[in-house]
């Protein structure tokens, strides 16, 4: 069985209903690690040694955050600086990461995913995430796709939120189960959706 | 009667709530206040006492009551850690004093029973006046204060063998004190039965007696009483168990103080100690200033008018031979010279102890009136002396020792190149040394508490002893060349000084400043320094940080509004000074409008990533308080004044 480091990131978490559902969704699941970054460093003095042991003893990395400006809170960006040393996630000697996964689960705000603007509804959020993409395959890890939720639907449909948050949890325990074909989920443009095309049921399920 | 007791109860409250306050001004202290009242009441000025001596008969119930709490004060525990100071400095300080003052009388041609009696009485100090007058000093904590500490300790605690030893000195009629039990008949006093000798016995015994009896009965008793629930009721018991302990002993004819102080040690471990101290304080309290009041009333001035000189003579000798006697033990305890000064010039009177000893004196036939009260007279003028000596102590004895001080270690600051020059080494100035160097960083420290210097120096650190405030100091610091001047001088006024002196000498070198409030922080921002750090505004934002997540707030959040408010109180309070020199209205003004600027502004800070968070976003309007397993209760914060 597999383990998962949530490492979670949102500066307004009192504020966020999307955030809440998922981080319910991810919560009481054996295997799973929520970190709350926010919560754990609130002057940004990310400690390196504690995070680089955490990331050592979990297979899968999950960063669960809202989308800003098209990236990651500020706080993310600092966790990266910080701990992903030269020598230790990356470079000579640097093997602490490889062969682990990593992936996104981000919700979004209207403003950036407006349909009549243009953009698709989750295509571009991978291409977003391109800078962590690089950083996942220079520290030899496996990057899967996104699980997008998208907040402007949220809002107007409650429903949808229970069924992202549904679907979130699947998506964990399938992770946990070692039931996820991770070529599939590395190849789709997200994961928040047909989760039976790239996770296969249950052992003992019809 | 009934009417006349009305009466006195106002003259003496009256007297005392005049002459108590205006003493404290004064800088007296409270005990001096009182004798000031008995004296103006008295027969020597108003003639409105009436009978004093019965006032001061009933009043020594207050002594009786101290020797109780002083006995609650007695745990073990303190008593180890302080004996080497409190048998060895302070046991001496009695013995050594009493055998001079009663070798003096001897060779006079006193008595010596007599004598002895007068040595007793004048090794005690005024543990009061003294207290408070180093308190008031900042002299408490130092070592010459922790002394003065330790022997007013041992006299308070050596009271209770002389209180025990009197009887034997006895050589003339005893006078009638206050009774808490009335005579029934000579055969059941069995003080007037007994040689001397088994009195001392009985009292040994019955101390005994007092202790294991009370450890087994009164503990539980207690107990039960406190589960009861009920304020008056311990108050009620309390004051039964003084009484009733007081009178037990005058029945066996043993000293009733005695008893009462036995009765408190016992207590003194027990866990009703503080309210035990918290019940009869009052009453002590009162009691005690009746004691002094009366005294101060009972006194027959008219010996000092008719002999001044006499009086006077006695007074320096008694003063001298005091302060001679511990400036000795303190040479011999290896003592700092400048601690030895500070407990020798507090402890040269004679205190109320002494006041004490002479009127339980004068009941036991020690003393007869008329020697009472002349020694009571001479006690309360030593009393009224002791403001000189400590004035004393501070423009002639002390700072003549930091000069001779001064000259041994401020010569030996070599010379290096250090960039950083740090004045005043207490807990604040410490941290920033220790991190500036641990950057690498040469830094040269200032500090004029030469035993704090010779600690710091023993632990392995560079420290001066010297006074920042002195300009070829701060030369031979290295000011002319460092980089950076840190003044982290705890006292005001010092601090002020220093930084008016580095600012006129070295107007290019950069000052960070520690400032005790804002008017500390305001003069030296007029003074021209730069950078003026609050000394207690980080620990407490720190502590409002997180009381903030106590509550539930977001640890990040209650991160940002913590460093917001510090922000915007900054602000108003540089603001604030261009205003400290303008009509008081103008700077209400302002200082009202700065209020509620920083009120929108915490308020919109309070509102969250509000930018970040706009209407895009699925947010909440309202709080809530449900949480996720494994994440911390979140609530939305709500601003002030805001409807809930």
């Amino acid at each position: 069985m597999a383990s998962i480091l949530i490492l979670f990131a949102h500066p307004a978490f009192e504020h966020s209903r999307t955030q809440r559902a998922l981080v319910a969704a991810a919560s009481n699941l054996p295997g799973v690690t929520l970190h709350d970054l926010y919560e754990a460093y609130p002057t940004f003095h990310v400690d390196r040694r504690a995070e680089q042991a955490l990331l050592r003893r979990h297979d899968i990395i999950l960063f669960q955050h809202p989308l800003y400006w098209f990236s990651a809170p500020a706080l993310l960006k600092q966790w990266q600086d910080v701990v992903l040393e030269h020598g230790w996630a990356y470079g000579e000697g640097g093997l602490q990461l490889r062969g682990k996964v990593a992936l996104h689960a981000v919700s979004t705000s209207a403003a950036e995913f407006e349909p009549e603007q243009g953009s698709g509804p989750t295509c571009n959020v991978r291409q977003f995430l391109s800078p962590w993409e690089t950083t996942a395959q220079l520290c030899g890890m496996r990057f899967l796709a996104p699980f997008v939720v998208h907040g402007f639907r949220v809002d107007t449909h409650p429903e949808q939120l229970r069924e992202a948050a549904a679907n979130y949890r699947a998506l964990l325990e399938a992770l946990l189960d070692g039931r996820v074909d991770l070529d599939k989920a590395a190849a789709r443009p997200a994961l928040n959706f047909d989760l039976g095309d790239f996770i296969r049921p249950p052992a003992g399920a019809a | 009667m009934s009417d006349s007791v009305l009466l006195y109860a106002i003259i003496y409250l009256a007297a005392a709530a005049i002459c108590v306050p205006l003493a404290k001004r004064l800088g007296l202290g409270t005990v001096l206040g009182y004798l000031g009242a008995g004296i103006v009441i008295g027969p020597q000025l108003l003639n409105v006492a009436g009978p004093s001596d019965k006032v001061l008969h009933f009043a020594e119930f207050g002594v009786v009551m101290m020797l109780f709490l002083i006995g609650l004060e007695i745990k073990p525990t303190i008593l180890r850690s302080l004996r080497r100071d409190i048998i060895g400095l302070g046991g001496l300080q009695v013995v050594v004093t009493a055998a001079a003052i009663a070798t003096v009388a001897i060779a006079l041609g006193v008595e010596w029973h007599l004598s002895v009696a007068l040595g007793l009485v004048g090794a005690m100090s005024s543990t009061a006046i003294v207290l408070a007058s180093l308190d008031e000093r900042n002299l408490l904590a130092g070592r010459g204060g922790q002394s003065s500490f330790a022997i007013l300790l041992a006299q308070d605690l050596s009271v209770v063998p002389i209180l025990g030893l009197f009887p034997l000195l006895a050589t003339v009629q005893a006078v009638e004190g206050f009774r808490f039990v009335p005579e029934v008949s000579q055969t059941l006093t069995l003080w007037q039965q007994y040689q001397p000798i088994f009195k001392l016995l009985l009292t040994l015994a019955m101390a005994g007696a007092l202790f294991t009896a009370g450890h087994y009965l009164l503990r539980p008793l207690l107990g039960l009483l406190a589960r009861s629930r009920s304020r008056e009721v311990f108050t009620l018991v309390a004051l039964l168990l003084v009484l009733s302990v007081a009178g037990l002993m005058e029945l066996l004819g043993l000293p009733p103080a005695l008893g009462t102080f036995m009765a408190g040690v016992m207590l003194a471990e027990s866990e009703y100690r503080h309210e035990l101290e918290a019940e009869l304080q009052p009453f002590k309290g009162l009691l005690l200033g009746l004691f002094f009041i009366a005294i101060g009333a009972s006194l027959q001035l008219g010996v000092v008018t008719a002999n001044p000189l006499r009086f006077l003579l006695l007074l320096a000798a008694i003063l001298s031979l005091k302060l001679l006697v511990v400036l000795a033990l303190a040479r011999l305890f290896r003592l700092p010279k400048r601690a030895g000064f500070i407990a020798a010039f507090s402890l040269a009177q004679v205190g109320e102890f002494g006041l004490v000893l002479v009127t339980y004196g004068r009941q036991t036939g020690v003393f007869t009136d008329g020697i009472a009260n002349e020694v009571a007279t001479l006690i309360v003028l030593s009393m009224f002396v002791t403001p000189l000596l400590f004035i004393a102590l501070e423009r002639l004895a002390l700072p003549r020792m930091a000069e001779r001080n001064a000259t041994r270690p401020h010569d030996a600051i070599r010379s290096h190149n250090a960039e950083v020059v740090i004045a005043g080494y207490g807990r604040f100035g410490q941290v920033i040394g220790r991190l500036v160097r641990v950057a690498g960083f040469e830094v040269t420290v200032l500090d004029l508490d030469p035993e704090m210097v010779d600690m710091l120096r023993k632990l392995g650190q560079t420290v001066y002893f010297g006074d920042a405030s002195r300009h070829e100091l701060l030369e031979a610091a290295g000011c002319g060349k460092a980089r950076l001047f840190v003044l982290a001088i705890d006292n005001p006024d010092t601090s002020l000084e220093v930084a008016a002196l580095v600012r006129r000498h070295y107007p290019g070198l950069p000052i960070i400043a520690r400032a005790r409030n804002r008017q500390h922080f305001s003069a030296l921002r007029r003074l021209g320094v730069e950078r003026v750090v609050r000394e207690t505004l980080a620990s407490a934002l720190e502590a409002g940080e997180l009381s903030l997540q106590q509550l539930g707030m977001r640890a990040h959040t209650a991160h940002r509004l913590a460093t917001t408010w510090r922000a915007h109180d900054q602000a108003n309070l540089e603001n604030m000074l261009g205003y400290h020199d303008q009509p008081q209205d103008a700077w209400i003004d302002e200082a009202r409008r700065a209020i509620e600027n920083m009120e929108q502004a915490m308020v919109e800070e309070a509102a969250g990533m509000g930018a970040l968070h706009d209407r895009g976003w699925a947010t909440d309007a309202a709080p809530h308080r449900t949480s996720p397993a494994g994440t911390r209760q979140v609530v939305a914060i709500r601003p002030p004044g805001h409807d809930r």
